[in-house]
C-alpha cells in the first residue's frame, strides 16, 4: 500500500506541484483554487497579444490557408489560456477535466459529417440551379 | 487503532494522479468528481451542455456558408468602422474583443479575491466585470442598429447570401443573451459578497441555504465561459 502511493507521488502533475505551492505559501490559507495574482495578469497580458494578432490577420488582409491556420491557432491558443489558466482546468483532477473536456472534441466528427454534406448540396446547387440564379 | 485515528486524522488519503486516478475516481462507487463540489460540478456540466448548443449555431453557419453559390458577405467590410474619414476594418468587433478579455481578467482577479474573504475588493471586481460586460451589451446593441439600419435582414442583405443576416443574429444574438445574463448573476452575487451573506452564513432567499465563497468562482465559471464562447464566434464568424 505504501508502495502504491510512494510511487504515485513521485508521478504527481507538476501543475498539481505547483497548487500545493501556492496554497501553502498563501498568507491566509483557504480551501479552494489560490494562485497568484501574477499568474492571472500575465494570462490578461498574453489574451490581449494573441487578440491582437488575430485582428491583425484581419487588418493586413491575409488570405488562403496562411490566414485560416493563423486564425485557427490564435483561436485554440486563447480558448486553452481561458479554460487551463482563468477556468482553472489545469489544477482540476483528471476525472473532471476529461467528463468535460474530451465530449467537445467530438464536435469534430460532427464538423466532418457536416462538410461533407455541404459540399454535397454546394455540387447539387450548381449543377441543377446555379445557372438559372 | 489509536494509531489509524491519528493518521486519519493528520491528512485524508491521497488519491491516484494520472490515468490511473481517473479509473479510481470513475470506479468507486461513489461521486466521481473527489475535490470538486456539486454546485462547480453542474456549472460545468451546463456548461458542457452549453458548448454543444454553441456548436451547433456554429455548425450551421458553416453548412450554410459551404453550401451557397452566392458570395459570402466580407465581414472585414461589413463591420468596417469609418473613424476620423479612415474605414478601419473590424475594429468595433476588436474593442468588444478586447473588453470581453478584459472582464475576464477582473473576474478571474475577483475569484482570487473571494477565497481571501476580502469582501470589499472581490465586490468591487465582480462589478467591474459587470460593468465591461454591460459595455460589450451596450456595443453589440450599436452594431445591431448599424445593421439592421444597412437593411440586414434574417432573411436578406445588400452585399450577397441571404443566411448571413439569420445567422449573424442567432449567433450574436444567443452570445448576447448570455452575457446579459451573466452580468445579471454578477450583481446578484456581487451584493451577497459585500453584504457578507458569506460571512456569516446567512441563508438564501430562494434555497434557504448556507452559501459559501466558492459561489464566485462559479459565476466566474460562467463568465469565462461566455468570453470563451467569443473566442470562437471572434474567429469564426468575423475573420474567417
Amino acid at each position: 500500500m505504501t508502495n502504491v502511493a510512494v510511487h504515485l507521488e513521485a508521478k504527481q502533475h507538476p501543475l498539481q506541484a505547483h497548487m500545493h505551492d501556492a496554497s501553502a505559501s498563501g498568507a491566509t490559507h483557504t480551501k479552494g483554487q489560490q494562485h497568484p495574482i501574477k499568474l492571472y495578469l500575465v494570462v490578461w497580458g498574453w489574451l490581449f497579444v494573441l487578440s491582437t494578432c488575430s485582428y491583425l490577420v484581419d487588418y493586413f488582409g491575409l488570405h488562403g490557408h496562411l490566414r485560416w491556420s493563423l486564425i485557427l491557432l490564435f483561436m485554440v491558443l486563447k480558448a486553452g489560456l481561458i479554460v487551463a489558466v482563468f477556468m482553472h482546468m489545469a489544477w482540476e483532477r483528471l476525472a473532471l477535466a476529461y467528463a468535460i473536456l474530451l465530449p467537445p472534441v467530438l464536435v469534430l466528427v460532427f464538423v466532418t459529417i457536416m462538410v461533407l454534406e455541404s459540399d454535397y448540396t454546394h455540387l447539387l446547387r450548381v449543377l441543377f440551379f446555379a445557372s438559372t440564379a | 487503532m489509536a494509531e489509524t485515528a491519528l493518521i486519519n486524522n493528520v491528512e485524508p488519503p491521497a488519491r491516484p494522479a494520472g490515468w490511473r486516478g481517473i479509473a479510481a475516481d470513475w470506479s468507486s462507487d461513489q461521486r466521481a468528481f473527489k475535490n470538486v463540489s456539486w454546485g462547480k460540478a453542474m456549472m460545468w456540466i451546463f456548461l458542457l451542455s452549453d458548448t454543444f448548443i454553441f456548436s451547433c449555431f456554429l455548425l450551421s453557419y458553416m453548412t450554410a456558408r459551404m453550401s451557397t453559390t452566392v458570395p459570402w458577405p466580407n465581414p472585414s467590410e461589413v463591420f468596417a468602422l469609418t473613424i476620423g474619414e479612415k474605414k478601419i476594418p473590424l475594429i468595433l468587433i476588436a474593442i468588444m474583443t478586447f473588453i470581453l478579455i478584459s472582464s475576464s481578467g477582473t473576474m478571474a482577479m475577483a475569484v482570487n479575491f473571494g477565497y481571501r474573504r476580502d469582501r470589499v475588493k472581490t465586490a468591487a471586481l465582480m462589478l467591474a466585470t459587470a460593468a465591461f460586460g454591460a459595455t460589450f451589451v451596450g456595443m453589440q446593441a450599436f452594431e445591431w442598429t448599424k445593421l439592421i439600419v444597412e437593411g440586414v435582414r434574417p432573411w436578406g442583405n445588400p452585399w450577397g447570401a441571404a443566411q448571413f443576416g439569420s445567422s449573424f443574429f442567432m449567433i450574436t444574438g444567443f452570445h448576447g443573451t448570455h452575457v446579459t445574463i451573466g452580468v445579471i448573476f454578477l450583481i446578484a452575487i456581487a451584493r451577497k459578497v459585500l453584504r457578507g451573506d458569506f460571512d456569516v452564513e446567512r441563508r438564501g432567499f430562494f434555497t434557504s441555504r448556507k452559501g459559501h465563497y466558492e459561489i464566485v468562482e462559479i459565476t466566474g465559471l460562467y463568465w469565462h465561459f461566455v468570453d470563451l464562447v467569443w473566442v470562437f464566434i471572434f474567429a469564426l464568424f468575423y475573420l474567417w
